[in-house]
């Protein structure tokens, strides 16, 4: 019984793990890109979360048709605030690449290590 | 039609619309007037704002004639009004005075992209600031967020682009915990409208998820507000961004994360979870006063006078924080009155230090040795916000230390160690700005090149404007006393 309601808050456990290595990467890698890759799965995750809290059982897109009626639909809304998320992280992440690509212009690394020692 | 019903909605339409348009004025200066012009529109919309709210009454506004829970609301309250007063009124004194600096610092075929950038930034803090709704408020912390890395990123030094991806890092983590927390409340209520989940919460008040929501959500917005000890990013930002746009940044970014702060944490998790209140003073009072006393006994010994005062402002963190963490009337009153004034002070000395770096490039405050022979007028300037963020009387940083220490007697037997705190870093506080002006006026000034003369005057007269704004709120503080006033009595539910 214990172990079936574990599994059973399977999508959050991989939400909380995946978010869990996403901080670890941006706080631990010296990369610049690594650590935005690791920002990337840090967002992902929270995006599992909005996507697996609206999931109702047995439910359906939640689209209205005629004629059908007691139909079970899933919550539409954290979809579309999710969706809204992603735009962000999206735009957050193309942002930290042109940095990066302008710290690689400028500096010719993008180990922060050796940038620290140049300045 | 009445205009004043529309008013929440244009503080937010009006320089996001502008922004685009802006790009597209490429000939020289063009894209300069436009943006100021922008920006003196949104700080008279806010003005009006203010006077509509100033009788304790709060102006909503439903996106697209959807009601509140189902729709975006937008409410503006004593609280948010005094805080549009300081973003709307930062972005429009920054950018009048601004093209002399932003000309000698950015190129000229990127001016308008960069105004552009810098309207997009306002219209995102605007937003944070009329939103009612909690994702509303993340995707605007977004917007502001996006734009402020790019205004960073356009400082001259190659250091502004190491100092704009921490910022980006941090600033994301930040918006995603906060992220996180609206998810988990979500999750519980079904609602992201702030007061409907106001009245929902109740009932779910102690499940897990709700106190693990108020957790991420304060660490969240704790870290975009640069509460110490999460302000590692905030000192760099400041000083390799362009020197506008850190008097931009320096008055108003930070306090709008801690207004979203206050604002959910008083009005969602307090009247409704038991012993929250106790929970949040005894969490962020103590790194309030570290916060206070770390970053002031700091500040004494920066070297670059833009990154003295940015560690500075971490301190003035410290007392906002200090202010709200007490959970009394008079407590929020005086941290509502320090976002407003160390606005002031901090920009008024931003754009007197942007005066100076316009004359000279190096500012590390030993290689500024007898400036003041040169430039009178910007270092009577700096003099005088100077005072202002110590806290003499007869400025306006005098005000709400007053207050602050009003405050702290009342708030129990630990009160006189507030007090003492309080005391002891303003000492610090006449420490690093008098190192400053020692250097300035009485600092070695043999190689000083006489040709040198004042900044342009543009500069100089509105960075004259801020500092006697720093005088008349000393002697007449009724106006953000009032929205103060009001927000307090909001914000502990009296004024209900």
């Amino acid at each position: 019984m214990k172990l079936l309601e574990l599994l059973g808050y399977y999508n959050y456990w991989v939400f909380a793990i995946a978010l869990v290595i996403g901080l670890y990467a941006v706080i631990s890698k010296t990369n610049l890109i690594k650590k935005l890759i690791g920002l990337s799965i840090f967002q992902s995750a929270v995006f599992l979360m909005y996507i697996t809290m609206d999931k109702v059982e047995g439910g359906t897109a939640p689209i209205i048709k005629a004629g059908v009626e007691d139909q079970i639909y899933s919550n539409p809304l954290p979809q579309v605030l999710i969706l809204t998320a992603i735009v962000v992280g999206v735009s957050t992440l193309a942002l930290g690449l042109a940095i990066v690509v302008r710290v690689n212009e400028r500096y010719g690394t993008i180990e922060e290590s050796e940038i620290l020692e140049s300045d | 039609m009445d205009l004043i019903a529309h008013l929440p909605a244009l503080q937010v339409i009006v320089p996001m619309l502008s922004a685009p348009i802006i790009v597209l004025l490429q000939p020289r200066g063009l894209a300069w007037a436009g943006a100021t012009l922008a920006a003196v529109v949104s700080f008279a919309i806010s003005i009006a704002l203010a006077v509509a709210v100033l009788g304790g009454e709060t102006q909503t506004y439903s996106m697209g004639g959807w009601a509140a829970p189902f729709g975006i609301a937008l409410s503006v309250g004593g609280l948010s009004a005094l805080v549009l007063l300081v973003v709307t009124g930062a972005a429009a004194i920054a950018l009048l005075a601004a093209r002399p600096s932003i000309d000698q610092q950015i190129e000229l075929e990127r001016q308008p992209m960069f105004y552009s950038a810098w309207l997009l930034g306002l219209a995102g803090l605007a937003g944070i600031v009329v939103s009612a709704d909690a994702f509303n408020i993340f995707v605007f912390m977004e917007i502001s967020s996006l734009a402020s890395y790019v205004l960073i990123a356009g400082g001259p030094d190659r250091r502004a682009l190491l100092a704009v991806f921490k910022y980006l890092i941090m600033g994301t983590i930040g918006a995603t915990f906060y992220l996180i927390g609206v998810g988990l409340i979500y999750m519980m209520t079904g609602t992201l409208n702030l007061a409907d989940m106001e009245s929902r919460i109740g009932e779910v008040a102690q499940t897990r998820p709700v106190l693990v929501a108020a957790g991420f959500i304060t660490i969240g917005l704790a870290l975009k507000a640069a509460v110490f000890p999460l302000h590692v990013w905030l000192p760099n930002a400041y000083t390799q961004a362009p020197h506008m746009i850190t008097v931009f940044l320096a008055a108003c970014a930070t306090k709008v994360s801690i207004y979203v702060l206050i604002r959910f944490d008083y009005m969602v998790f307090q009247p409704t979870m038991a012993e929250h209140d106790n929970q949040f003073a005894l969490f962020l009072m103590p790194l309030a006063l570290l916060g206070i006393l770390v970053a002031s006994a700091v500040a004494m010994f920066e070297g670059n006078i833009k990154r003295l005062l940015g560690t500075s402002s971490v301190a003035q963190i410290g007392y906002i924080m200090l202010g709200a963490s007490f959970i009394s009337l008079a407590g929020v009153e005086a941290s509502v009155m320090h976002i407003f004034n160390h606005a002031l002070a901090k920009g008024g000395l931003f754009l007197a230090v942007a005066c100076i770096a316009f004359r000279y490039s190096d500012l590390r405050i030993q290689e500024l040795g007898g400036v003041a022979k040169t430039m009178p007028f910007s270092c009577a300037a700096l003099v005088l916000c100077g005072l202002s963020l110590i806290g003499v009387p007869g400025t306006a940083g005098f005000i709400s230390k007053w207050l602050l220490i009003t405050a702290s007697l009342q708030s129990g037997p630990w009160g006189w160690v507030f007090v003492a705190v309080i005391l002891v870093s303003s000492l610090m506080a006449v420490v690093y700005i008098w190192r400053i002006v020692e250097s300035l006026y009485f600092g070695g000034s043999t190689n000083r090149d006489s040709v040198i003369s004042e900044a342009p005057l543009q500069l100089l007269v509105i960075t004259w404007i801020a500092a006697l704004a720093n005088l008349y709120f000393g002697f007449f503080p009724e106006l953000p006393l009032a929205l103060a006033d009001n927000a307090a009595d909001v914000l502990m539910g009296y004024g209900k």
